[in-house]
């Protein structure tokens, strides 16, 4: 059922890439599509296979429980449900329900008439996410080297990772992403703050206008990158820190297998420094 | 994909520089320049400045290029005032805040962390200075103060990590040193010392903000770029008077995901992410060493890290490859 007042206007046929009409139809505020029938499926399956995993597991506590990848002796084998099948055929549904949200997102474009900015963005972060369970594993011979799916148990891999490779903090493609979050958020903060500081002014003043953004952030900086530049310049810094963030999890052992600290100790010794 | 997908702008309007709102009381100190750059226009707006001068933007440059000048010296002095080894040591060089020794005296001999404590004073009084900036400006054109809250919070970060910390331990020798790695180094070394920072819980909430950020400046960059072609970025007169734009752009999220949020709301979930990762980070730094001593502890008494810990996997060694043996 439409529910926002101008919604029901916008509730055409149309737009599908695979089906036609057969299942162009909401439920509730949802678009289905192909891809939201497939996208259940996957779904269904993954939520089902964590608490049957979880059911087997030591523990119900939601921070603790863990569905554990094979043991690296399974190499890239198929492993048994309760030694890390279950992991992966949970990674398999969850690349499958990421990839139908997408194909689902370009079909909601195609329906309304927009740019596929959107799903592109998205397809960035599952790319990401295929990187850390699935090109790196492969890279590296084993199921084994994904991470756990667990609140914590997430995190204590990354730690546990991080120290085998000396000091992450020193992994340069891991600088550029940390770099990109934090710039991305800094913009962030601006352009909400500068949009909701020209709709809700000080007490008596009427709204402002894009004139007068432009004038706060040149008076203040030296230049307002605009109204349209804002939003590519935020998702050029969001996209890029999710990229950043995958390369510097594929460069660690695929590419080099030794401390960040000494990787930098290299590069000094290899320049030839003329003076010092 | 034959559609126009609005990445770079494709057709530019070259005219004379704007000169910006007009200020009554602002005649002691004018805006300085103003031009039009055509490549810069294939992004954002061609036109770079004009800036305005002023008391506190002028005195906020001039303490900073101290504080930066001070920390570079020092560091130069390090390497024996030698350029070629400046460069080829700069990542590694530091300038150390006082050693333990000197709890929270004011000033330590200069060499020992003085100069430190004279570097740190002037970079924060620089940065305070262009907060009253920004706040003045934002005043003098009538604009809310979003963008001064939004600072607040980022140099809420900054001072519990420079000062109210060190402070609370009793020593400024808690405080973050000046230089790449040296900082880098300190981070590592604060998530050792205090038993692993994942287990704190508002260094949890800090990334989930820090995250969340990045994840939503994605969805509304690339939603407000997909409906460019109806006006979207005009986001201002989309607030107050809805378009097609504001209209298409909501349905698309509802469709997608059930929920929506506003034109202008959807500014409001952005300020308030981005906002809560510096506020609940600097909480998290704030309680380290101060209230908790060892997060693993903290989290094994807390029920969200196991005593036993065969409950996680043993994460193997990813240095050795599994290909071939």
């Amino acid at each position: 059922m439409a529910l926002l007042s101008f919604e029901r206007k916008y509730r055409v046929r149309g737009g599908t890439l695979i089906g036609g009409d057969l299942f162009d139809f909401w439920v509730g505020p949802f678009y289905v599509g192909f891809f939201g029938i497939a996208g259940l499926f996957f779904i269904l399956v993954g939520t089902f296979l964590i608490i049957y995993g979880a059911s087997q597991g030591p523990t119900w506590n939601i921070w603790m429980l863990s569905i554990n990848p094979p043991d690296i002796s399974y190499k890239l084998a198929l492993a048994p449900m309760a030694e890390g099948g279950l992991w992966q055929i949970i990674t398999i549904c969850a690349l499958g329900a990421f990839g139908c949200w997408a194909l689902r997102e370009v079909e909601i474009c195609r329906k309304l008439g927009m740019g596929y900015h959107v799903p592109f963005a998205f397809s960035v972060a599952i790319f990401a996410f295929a990187t850390l369970n699935v090109f790196r594993p492969l890279a590296l011979g084993a199921w084994g080297h994904g991470f756990p799916y667990g609140i914590m148990s997430h995190l204590n891999w990354v730690w546990f990772t991080g120290y085998q490779y000396g000091n992450f903090h020193y992994n340069p493609a891991h600088m550029v992403a940390i770099t990109f979050f934090f710039t991305v958020t800094f913009a962030l903060a601006l352009h909400g703050g500068m949009v909701l500081s020209a709709v809700n002014p000080q007490k008596g003043e009427t709204v402002k206008s894009p004139e007068h953004e432009d004038t706060y952030f040149r008076d203040t900086i030296g230049y307002s990158i605009g109204t349209l530049g804002i939003h590519r310049l935020g998702l050029f810094l969001a996209l890029n820190a999710g990229f950043w963030s995958a390369v510097c999890i594929i460069i660690s052992g695929p590419v080099y297998a030794g401390s960040w600290i000494d990787w930098w100790e290299f590069i000094r010794e290899t320049i030839t420094w003329n003076g010092a | 994909m034959d559609n126009y997908q609005n990445i770079i702008t494709r057709v530019q309007v070259m005219g004379h520089p704007e000169p910006g709102i007009a200020i009554a009381d602002d005649m002691a100190f004018e805006r300085k320049g103003g031009m039009l750059s055509y490549w810069v226009g294939k992004i954002g707006n061609a036109q770079l400045g004009p800036i305005y001068l002023g008391f506190l933007g002028v005195a906020s440059l001039v303490t900073f290029m101290l504080g930066f000048a001070i920390i570079g010296f020092n560091m130069a002095a390090d390497v024996g005032w030698n350029p070629v080894l400046f460069v080829r040591e700069f990542f590694w060089l530091s300038l150390d805040p006082p050693g333990p020794e000197y709890g929270l005296q004011v000033l330590p001999p200069l060499r020992e962390g003085g100069w430190f404590m004279i570097a740190g004073f002037l970079i924060t009084a620089s940065i305070i200075l262009w907060w009253f900036r920004m706040y003045r400006r934002a005043k003098a054109l009538g604009l809310g103060l979003h963008v001064c809250y939004a600072f607040a919070a980022a140099i809420w970060l900054y001072l519990v990590l420079g000062f109210i910390r060190p402070v609370m331990m009793g020593s400024w020798s808690e405080a973050v040193p000046w230089g790449v790695f040296p900082h880098l180094d300190w981070t590592n070394n604060f998530s050792i010392v205090y038993g692993n920072l994942f287990w704190n819980p508002f260094h949890m909430l800090s990334i989930v903000f820090l995250y969340g950020s990045a994840l939503l400046f994605a969805m509304h960059g690339a939603t407000i770029l997909a409906v460019t072609r109806y006006g979207g970025e005009r986001e201002i007169e989309q607030i107050t008077d809805r378009g097609t734009a504001s209209e298409r752009a909501a349905l698309f999220w509802r469709w997608t995901m059930g929920f929506n949020a506003s034109m202008e709301s959807i500014h409001r979930w952005a300020w308030w992410f981005a906002m809560l990762t510096t506020l609940t980070g600097g909480i998290g730094i704030l309680i380290t060493g101060t209230v908790v001593d060892d997060w693993t502890l903290w989290g094994m008494k807390h029920g969200v890290v196991p005593e036993d810990l065969s409950w996680w996997p043993i994460t193997p060694d990813s240095t050795v490859s599994s290909w071939g043996n």
